[in-house]
C-alpha cells in the first residue's frame, strides 16, 4: 500500500540542498507543507535545489501543485531550481503549465465598491433600462404602424399557434382560479352581509368586483406566470441560440415576425379570457349564495344583472386587453434583451413575469384614476 | 498517473462488445466490437450522421445500449452496482463539443466543482490545482472570468481543464476541433499528445478532421451510415495504406482518388 506523503531534506556538498520526494502524493493525503523548505533557505548559504523522486513516488496533480509552491518559495529568494530527477511526466507537465505565461491584466481585482458609488452605478443602469423599454416601445409602435398600413410582414401560422397558446390552453387554470376568487369574494361580503340580513347584495358585490377589474386582474396575472414567461423564455432561447441574429441577417425584423404575433394574439385573447373569467367568477359566487346564503338561482341572477352595468363590462375588457398587451410587451422585451447564457434566459424568465405583474398593477391603478376622473 | 511505458503494453482499458445502439426500434448502429488500450489515443471516425457522437455517449454512460456490453477493465457498465458505475464515472473526463461549461459560473468555480464534490482538499488546495489545471490549458489567470466573456476556443481548453479536473485516466473528446481555427486545432492535438505522454492517460477522439486523425490516432473504428456498423478498425496511417473498402478510402483521403495502386 503507498504510504504518507513524505520529504527528505538535506544538504549536500556546497550550497545545494537536496529535496527527496516519495510515497503517495495523490489527492485526498496530506501534504507536507513547503514552510520547511524556505526555512532551510533562510541562512542564505542555499544556491541551488535538487528536487529527486524518491523511493515509492505515486503521484497526481497535486504534486505539481506542491512543486508550484516550492519554485513560487524558490524565486522569491533567487534560489535555483533543478527538476531533473523527477518523473518524466511531472517535469512534462510543469513545462506545459508554465508554456504559456498569464496574460497581463487578465486577472481580475475584486474591488470592493463604496455605497454611494452603488447608488450611482443603479441610477445609471436604470436609466439605461429605462432607455432601452423606451426603444423597444417605439420600434413595436413602429412595427404596428407597418402593419396598420400592411407594409409589415405576419407569420399567420405563428399568430395562430400563439392565439391557441394563450387562449384556449390557459382556459383550464382561468376556470379554476376565477371560480375561487368568486367563491372567496361571497364568503368574505356574505359574512357582513348577513348581519344586515342584506345577502342578495352579494351578488351585487361579486358581480361588479368581478366584472370590472378583478376578472381582469387575475386572468392578467395568470398570462404573466404563464404565456409572459413563455415568451421570454422563447426568444431568449432564440437568442442564445443567435436565431434572432439569423432573422436580421435574412432582412426579417424581429419585431415583425417574434414580437408583432405575440402582441396581438394576447391583445385578442385576453378579453376573451377575461369575459369567461368573469362567468366563472359570477358562478363561484352563485354557488355560494346557494350553498350558504340560501339565496334561489333567478333571484342571484336576477340580482347581478341589475347591478352591473354593460359600462363595467367595458371597463374591464379594456383593462384585460391593455393587460394583454403589457404583459407580451414585458414577456418580448425581457426576452429580446436576454444575454446568451443558461442563465441570462432564467433571469429574463424572471424579469418578464415580475415586470408584467407590476405593470398589470400600475395600469390597472392608472385606469382606474382615468375612470373616476371621468365619472363612470 | 506516472508515464510508465505508454503505447507499448497492449492492456485494454475499455471493450465494447457487440454493441447495437438504437433509438426505440430505429438502430444506428449494430454489432461494434472494438477494444481501447492503456495509453492509446483512440478515434472514431465516420462521415456526419453515422453515429460518433451517439457511441461516445454510450461509451461514457450517458445513454444505455440496446444490445451489448461497455467494459471498464472487465466491469460492464450496465450491469455494475451503482457505487462501481460512479467509481468508473470519477475515472472518465469528457469534453463536450462546446466545452458544456456552466455559463452561471466562473472558470475557476467551473474547474473547482468536480474537486469539491469528489475531494476533501481544503479550498487553498482546490484553488492551487483550478489555477494549475487552468495553466496547463494555456488559461493561466482567466479564474474570474465567465465563459460568456471568452472566445469559443479558450471554451473548449476550459472545458478541457473541468474534464482533467480529477485527473482522469480515460479521457473522452467529442469534436475537439471543431470551430477551431486550423491552428489552435493543431495546438489543441498536441495538447492532447502531451497530455497522453505526461499523464499516462487513455484518450477516445470522436472526430472526422483529417489532419487530426493522422496526426494523434493510433487506434481507430470506423463506423459506416449505410452498413449500419464498424467496416473497419485499427492505426488510421495503416488503414489509409491498406484498406481496400472504398468508403474508408474515400473518407481517409478526402474523395480524391490518388493514382490506382
Amino acid at each position: 500500500m503507498p504510504t504518507e506523503p513524505r520529504l527528505e531534506i538535506s544538504r549536500t556538498d556546497g550550497d545545494s540542498l537536496l529535496v527527496l520526494l516519495s510515497g503517495n502524493w495523490r489527492m485526498g493525503s496530506r501534504l507536507p507543507s513547503s514552510e520547511e523548505i524556505r526555512r532551510h533557505l533562510q541562512d542564505g548559504s542555499v544556491r541551488r535545489i535538487i528536487l529527486k523522486e524518491g523511493a515509492e513516488l505515486e503521484w497526481d496533480s497535486v504534486l505539481l501543485t506542491f512543486l508550484n509552491r516550492v519554485a513560487a518559495t524558490c524565486s522569491e529568494q533567487g534560489v535555483a531550481i533543478s527538476t531533473e530527477n523527477l518523473p518524466d511526466g511531472a517535469r512534462r507537465l510543469l513545462a506545459l503549465a508554465s508554456a504559456v505565461p498569464e496574460r497581463k491584466g487578465a486577472r481580475r481585482s475584486a474591488a470592493k465598491e463604496g455605497f454611494l458609488y452603488l447608488i450611482g452605478d443603479n441610477v445609471l443602469q436604470f436609466r439605461q433600462a429605462a432607455g432601452e423599454m423606451l426603444d423597444f416601445i417605439g420600434e413595436v409602435s413602429i412595427a404596428v404602424g407597418r402593419l396598420i398600413r400592411g407594409q409589415a410582414r405576419f407569420p399567420r401560422t405563428e399568430f395562430m399557434t400563439v392565439l391557441q397558446q394563450c387562449g384556449a390552453d390557459t382556459l383550464p387554470v382561468v376556470s379554476l382560479i376565477s371560480l375561487l376568487v368568486g367563491l372567496i369574494l361571497a364568503f368574505v361580503g356574505a359574512v357582513q352581509l348577513r348581519v344586515f340580513g342584506a345577502q342578495i347584495y352579494v351578488a351585487s358585490l361579486v358581480g361588479i368586483a368581478i366584472v370590472r377589474v378583478m376578472g381582469a386582474i387575475m386572468t392578467g396575472i395568470i398570462v404573466a406566470g404563464r404565456t409572459g414567461a413563455a415568451f421570454a423564455a422563447e426568444l431568449g432561447t432564440m437568442q442564445v441560440n443567435e436565431e434572432i441574429d439569423a432573422l436580421q441577417t435574412m432582412g426579417i425584423p424581429p419585431m415583425e415576425f417574434l414580437v408583432l404575433p405575440r402582441m396581438l394574439a394576447l391583445a385578442l385573447m385576453m378579453p376573451l379570457l377575461c369575459l369567461y373569467a368573469d362567468l366563472m367568477g359570477i358562478l363561484g359566487g352563485l354557488l355560494v349564495g346557494i350553498g350558504m346564503l340560501n339565496l334561489n338561482t333567478l333571484e342571484y341572477f336576477n340580482m347581478t344583472r341589475e347591478s352591473v352595468t354593460l359600462t363595467n363590462v367595458w371597463i374591464g375588457l379594456v383593462h384585460s386587453a391593455v393587460f394583454g398587451v403589457l404583459v407580451a410587451l414585458a414577456g418580448c422585451l425581457r426576452g429580446i434583451q436576454c444575454g446568451r447564457s443558461a442563465s441570462a434566459v432564467g433571469n429574463a424568465t424572471t424579469s418578464a413575469v415580475v415586470t408584467g405583474i407590476v405593470s398589470i398593477i400600475v395600469a390597472t391603478a392608472i385606469i382606474t384614476i382615468i375612470c373616476d376622473a371621468l365619472g363612470i | 498517473m506516472g508515464a510508465q511505458g505508454i503505447g507499448n503494453n497492449r492492456e485494454p482499458v475499455i471493450a465494447v462488445a457487440d454493441l447495437t445502439m438504437a433509438y426505440g426500434s430505429f438502430v444506428l448502429q449494430r454489432d461494434l466490437t472494438f477494444t481501447v488500450n492503456r495509453g492509446d489515443i483512440f478515434i472514431i471516425m465516420g462521415g456526419s450522421g453515422c453515429g460518433k457522437s451517439t457511441l461516445l455517449r454510450h461509451m461514457v454512460g450517458l445513454k444505455e445500449p440496446a444490445r451489448g456490453r461497455v467494459l471498464y477493465e472487465g466491469v460492464d457498465f450496465w450491469e455494475a452496482d451503482p457505487a462501481q458505475r460512479d467509481a468508473i464515472m470519477r475515472r472518465i473526463g469528457i469534453l463536450y463539443q462546446s466545452g458544456a461549461l456552466f455559463s452561471s459560473m466562473t472558470l475557476g468555480q467551473n474547474v473547482a466543482l468536480p474537486l469539491r464534490e469528489y475531494t476533501d482538499q481544503s479550498e487553498e488546495e482546490i484553488q492551487e490545482l483550478v489555477s494549475l489545471k487552468l495553466a496547463l490549458v494555456g488559461l493561466a489567470g482567466f479564474e474570474d472570468y465567465y465563459p460568456s466573456e471568452i472566445s469559443g476556443g479558450m471554451k473548449k481548453r476550459a472545458g478541457l481543464a473541468r474534464a482533467m479536473a480529477l485527473d482522469p485516466d480515460v479521457l473522452f473528446f467529442d469534436e475537439p476541433s471543431a470551430g477551431l481555427d486550423p491552428i489552435s486545432a493543431k495546438l489543441l492535438d498536441d495538447l492532447i499528445l502531451e497530455l497522453r505522454e505526461s499523464l499516462g492517460a487513455t484518450i477516445v477522439v470522436v472526430t472526422h478532421e483529417l489532419a487530426s486523425i493522422f496526426a494523434i490516432g493510433n487506434n481507430s473504428v470506423f463506423l459506416d451510415a449505410d452498413a449500419k456498423t464498424m467496416i473497419a478498425s485499427g492505426d488510421p496511417k495503416v488503414l489509409l495504406a491498406e484498406c481496400k473498402d472504398p468508403t474508408v478510402h474515400r473518407f481517409l483521403t478526402r474523395g480524391v482518388e490518388k493514382a490506382a495502386p
